[in-house]
């Protein structure tokens, strides 16, 4: 029996350029490359894995996000994901997370699944909510921020490490998984892979195709308002001292200075 | 006035820092009814009580333990249920933890609120709690508030000082049904880590850190040494703890802990951009690296230009040596 693998994707601006907010308070696109998440690599790693050990298996990259997205769709494909489905609609813009997961709802049910496997986290929104929120929408077992995971017999397990203890954890296929990146590192895409991505399928749909309404989704549909955003001051210059022998004595005073000794 | 739900994260009763920070921020916006669940949940109420709880809430069950994150949702749930119930209800706190976020998020989808999370500061407005983030790797402040619904909330750590304000704190238990989706994902065993001694990294008032300058896992102990002279926590960069130099229980950064201490000291760290989002926000800092144009000192209120492993043990045995 085929394992139906859905990988959520998300395409962000560079963490490394200077990430800023547009006009209208929402993320500039416009300023910044973007890229595939780098955390949601770990997840098409993952996917990947647990494809390679099935008998038979299909992986499906997702994003929501603008025309540009596709760029990350194209990386996922060039590791080695099967097929990609973009949904693109001018509506969307300013999707908050309730939105995004709706849509992400929607369109994972209607390609079809037994396994959804997201990114721990964003590298820009970085809330870490959408795979809990994702399986509550679909009504599936959450196994979230796996550092290992195996998929065998119709059933999924992993270890989840908390702050106080580490967790085994097993469910029932459909689920969801979130993985962290302890999971194990992210393939480099071959040259193979790269060329074979360019033939792959991917499919665009909006939000009609979905069944949506526009008054759901983007700023309008927004379950929050950002009232402002400013740019953190720069902190201001300390001192910086070279040590000559004497660096450490010099830190202590510093510190004695500030009361922390 | 309004009630304000406040999520207890505790450890058989004991209340970690956090909560009691979480109910000095409702008392900004209403009136705090806490919730706390499953084992030695009645006996947090005390220290609850003490600041500012006007009523405990509470329920426990096999569930909570024995399956992930959604039988707390489901009791969330009915003490949201019973609150709106009496009345209108401000918002609902929740602790920024990894499951903290993720009990947030299942009951805003249920209950058809917006979320915030990681809130660092938490403000009474007209059109309800407005929240500060901290965005792109804290290089932005910005000021967001829930639009539908009630406002559900997650709060970091060190986002307010813990103040003592007595209150009835009368225990109620909670009635909670479980829906079909609690017992999905089971939890097959649990290994607890095993405690260090040392404050906990998110709530440390000093945070020491080591990077890969340390060079080695037998060299923590001088990293160690310098946060034991302080009372500080540990934490480590990734790539001292993807070269499994230390756990990664102790990585501060993007995709580990974010921390926002009195003091963080960074030793052989360089200052990459996701390092500087796990830490950026502590009021004091300090760096020690050999390399002058490392881009952790941007950032610093003071460093040392030098050789850590000159620099950090003549820094701790001056620490001990005005300690006495
Ligand atoms: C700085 C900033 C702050 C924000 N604050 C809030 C807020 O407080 N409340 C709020 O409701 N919204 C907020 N948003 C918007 C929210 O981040 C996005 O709408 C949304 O895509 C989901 O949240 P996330 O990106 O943080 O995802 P996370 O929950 O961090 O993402 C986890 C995983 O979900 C998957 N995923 C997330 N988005 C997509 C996507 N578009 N397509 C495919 N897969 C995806 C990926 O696998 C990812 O690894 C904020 C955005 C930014 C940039
Ligand atoms: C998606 C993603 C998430 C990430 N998440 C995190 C995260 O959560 N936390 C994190 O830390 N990183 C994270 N990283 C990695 C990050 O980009 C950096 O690679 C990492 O922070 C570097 O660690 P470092 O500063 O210890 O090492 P390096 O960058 O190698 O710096 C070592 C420093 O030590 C100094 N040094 C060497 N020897 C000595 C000596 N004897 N005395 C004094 N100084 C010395 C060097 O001058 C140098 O500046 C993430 C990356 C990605 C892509």
């Amino acid at each position: 029996m085929s394992l139906r693998i859905v990988v959520c994707v998300k395409y962000v601006p560079d963490a490394t350029g200077d990430r800023h907010f547009a006009d209208d308070l929402t993320v500039d696109r416009d300023d910044v490359d973007g890229l595939l998440s780098e955390l949601d690599e770990y997840a098409v790693e993952q996917a990947l894995q647990i494809a390679d050990e099935a008998d038979d298996a299909e992986i499906t990259v997702l994003t929501v996000g603008p025309e540009d997205a596709k760029d990350a769709l194209r990386k996922a494909l060039s590791m080695g994901a099967d097929k990609a489905i973009h949904v693109e609609d001018d509506d969307l813009h300013g999707t908050d997370v309730i939105g995004t997961s709706l849509v992400l709802a929607k369109a994972v049910e209607k390609a079809g699944y037994d396994l959804v496997i997201t990114g721990m986290a964003s590298t820009d929104g970085t809330m870490g909510v959408l795979p809990a929120i994702l399986a509550e929408r679909l009504g599936v077992p959450q196994v979230t921020l796996l550092s290992e995971v195996k998929v065998e017999d119709g059933t999924v397990t992993g270890r989840r490490d908390g702050d106080s203890a580490s967790e085994q954890l097993v469910a029932s296929l459909p689920a969801l998984v979130s993985v962290t990146d302890q999971s194990g590192e992210a393939r480099y895409p071959s040259f193979k892979g790269i060329m074979a991505a360019k033939k792959k399928p991917v499919e665009s749909w909006d939000l009609s195709d979905l069944d949506l309404d526009a008054e759901e989704v983007g700023l309008q549909g927004a379950y929050t308002v950002v009232e402002s955003a400013a740019q953190r001051p720069a902190r201001t210059a300390g001192t910086v001292v070279k040590d000559e022998g004497e660096g450490g004595k010099q830190l202590a005073e510093f510190l004695a200075g500030q009361k922390f000794i | 006035m309004a009630e304000v739900l406040v999520y207890v994260d505790h450890v058989d009763g004991a209340v970690r820092k956090p909560t009691l920070e979480l109910l000095t921020l409702a008392r900004r916006v209403g009136e705090p009814v806490a919730v706390a669940l499953g084992a030695g949940a009645e006996a947090t109420a005390a220290v609850l009580a003490e600041h500012g709880a006007v009523k405990v809430l509470t329920a426990d069950a096999p569930e909570f333990a024995d399956y992930l994150v959604v039988p707390k949702v489901d009791a969330l749930q009915a003490a949201y249920d019973a609150a709106s119930a009496g009345g209108s209800l401000a918002a609902v706190l929740v602790p920024s933890s990894a499951e903290g976020k993720e009990i947030a998020a299942r009951l805003a989808v249920r209950i058809g609120s917006g979320i915030i999370t990681d809130a660092i500061d938490l403000e009474a407005g007209d059109e309800g709690p407005v929240a500060t983030q901290a965005a792109f790797a804290a290089s932005f402040t910005t000021k967001s508030r829930v639009s539908k619904g009630t406002p559900v909330i997650t709060v970091k750590p060190n986002s307010a000082p813990v103040e003592a304000a007595p209150a009835a704190g009368a225990v109620e238990a909670l009635a909670v049904t479980f829906g079909a989706l609690a017992t999905g994902t089971k939890v097959v065993s649990r290994t607890p880590r095993e405690s260090t001694g040392r404050p906990e990294l998110t709530e440390a008032a000093i945070v020491v850190s080591g990077g890969r300058g340390v060079n080695g896992a037998e060299n923590f102990h001088l990293i160690e040494e310098l946060a034991d002279s302080l009372g500080a926590a540990v934490g480590a960069s990734r790539a001292a703890v993807d070269a499994g130099w230390y756990p990664h229980t102790n990585q501060v950064g993007q995709t580990g802990k974010s921390v926002s201490p009195q003091l963080y000291i960074a030793a052989g760290i360089s200052g990459a951009i996701q390092h500087r989002a796990g830490m950026q926000t502590s009021k004091t800092i300090v760096a020690v690296n050999k390399d002058a144009e490392a881009p952790i000192f941007d950032l610093v209120d003071y460093g040392v230009v030098g050789d850590l492993f000159e620099v950090v043990p003549q820094l701790t045995g001056e620490i001990k040596a005005r300690k006495g």
